[in-house]
């Protein structure tokens, strides 16, 4: 009995110390791990560390882009908006040009056609065309000064009734006046309020005038019933009509009085040479 | 570029020329003028043209008689007609667009006004 405790002991002893062997393993085991795990913890804080570093140089990059393209984007819209007022400054100019283009086109058409012949007849009819086709005027006559009277009688009118006085004397009313001045005359207001036609208050007298010489004056009393107001160009077409259209009246009187007189030297010449 | 052929029908030979000015401005026009309603007439039967721009008051035939022609006419009918003329009363106008007349245009005349029609009848957009 003796002899089995003992025994049975020192087994137990063996058997225990074998478990405490086991467990001195597994601890050291355990350790092991731990240090593998710990190290690999910071390996990986390491990591992390370094990935936020290059996130935070990303983002600032970004950042930095995002501003970049920003301001870009602001100076580009700036840009475009300078551009389209440049071009509605263009747009304008182009319409400003064409307008002042068609202009010149009429005044040149007008200037052509006035020089164009030296007829009396013909000139008159040209300015009878310019004024009622080119200014819109409905009624309206054109009177030459007789030097010697001093008066300003009809020599061509449209559209005229016959209590339209025939002639007028230099300084009477405001065709005597304007003629005698020189100086354009326009009615004040709305050249369409007419009231009826008043031919002792014209709408426009234009003095023909050879640099300071008058030679006629063209009057205008009423304007089409589409035309409703005096315009630029009407402006600059009573100014060239003041000049050209008295230029090509008194060359064309000139040369038709040459004409007379050369008939009759002429026929003076053909009697001598019969005789 | 497309070949206009356009008559211009005006007894005034100031509203010819500044007619011929402003349809000289698209490209490829051509110009022919005549001076009254007989002449237009004449010139139709030798030329083809795209476009008729006529005036109402002419000596000879006028305006409105020359539309009347040029309608019933199977060979002409079909070329657009613009009336312009110093009539700008509304009968003036409703009665020159019964006549046939595609278009009425009020002396004094806007080039531009003139050009966007005849543009707008040519199918050209400027």
């Amino acid at each position: 009995m003796m002899d089995k405790e003992p025994a049975s002991i020192s087994k137990k002893v063996e058997e225990f110390l074998q478990i405490f062997k086991k467990g001195e393993e597994f601890t050291q085991e355990l350790l092991k791990e731990n240090e593998k795990l710990r190290y690999r913890v910071a390996q990986l804080e390491e990591v992390t560390k370094f990935s936020d570093r290059e996130g935070d140089f990303k983002l600032h990059t970004f950042e930095e882009k995002i501003k970049f393209l920003e301001d870009e984007n602001k100076s580009l819209l700036e840009r475009y908006r300078i551009v389209e007022e440049e071009n509605k400054d263009f747009a304008n100019r182009y319409v400003e040009v064409e307008a002042e283009n068609n202009n010149l086109a009429n005044l040149y058409v007008a200037s052509y056609q006035l020089h164009s012949t030296l007829d009396f007849g013909e000139s008159l009819k040209i300015i009878l065309e310019i004024v009622m086709n080119l200014i819109g005027a409905e009624e309206f006559s054109i009177m030459m000064l007789d030097e010697k009277t001093n008066e300003l009688t009809i020599v061509a009118q449209e559209g005229m009734g016959p209590e339209a006085r025939a002639g007028v004397k230099l300084g009477d009313g405001i065709l005597g006046a304007a003629a005698k001045s020189g100086e354009v005359f326009y009615r004040e207001g709305d050249p369409t309020d007419l009231k009826g036609v008043d031919y002792l208050h014209p709408l426009v007298c234009i003095p023909l005038k050879i640099k300071e010489h008058v030679i006629g004056v063209i009057v205008m009393y009423k304007l089409l019933v589409q035309k409703r107001t005096f315009t630029n160009i009407d402006y600059e077409l009573f100014t060239m009509l003041a000049g050209h259209a008295a230029t090509a009246l008194f060359s064309a009187k000139l040369y038709s009085q040459s004409e007379r007189k050369l008939t009759t030297i002429q026929s003076f010449l053909d009697l001598l040479k019969e005789k | 570029m497309p070949d206009y052929n356009f008559l211009v029908v005006e007894d005034s030979p100031t509203m010819r020329q500044l007619i011929s000015f402003a349809l000289k401005r698209i490209p490829g026009s051509k110009i022919i003028e005549a001076s009254d309603g007989i002449d237009a007439l004449k010139k139709l039967s030798t030329q083809k043209f795209d476009i008729i721009l006529t005036d109402i008051n002419m000596p000879i035939m006028d305006g409105l008689k020359l539309i009347s022609m040029i309608r019933n006419d199977s060979a002409h009918k079909a070329i657009p007609i613009v009336i312009i003329t110093t009539e700008g009363a509304e009968e003036d106008r409703k009665r020159g667009l019964a006549l046939g007349a595609n278009a009425y245009i009020a002396k004094p005349i806007q080039t531009a006004d003139l050009l966007n029609i005849v543009n707008n009848i040519l199918g050209n957009k400027g």
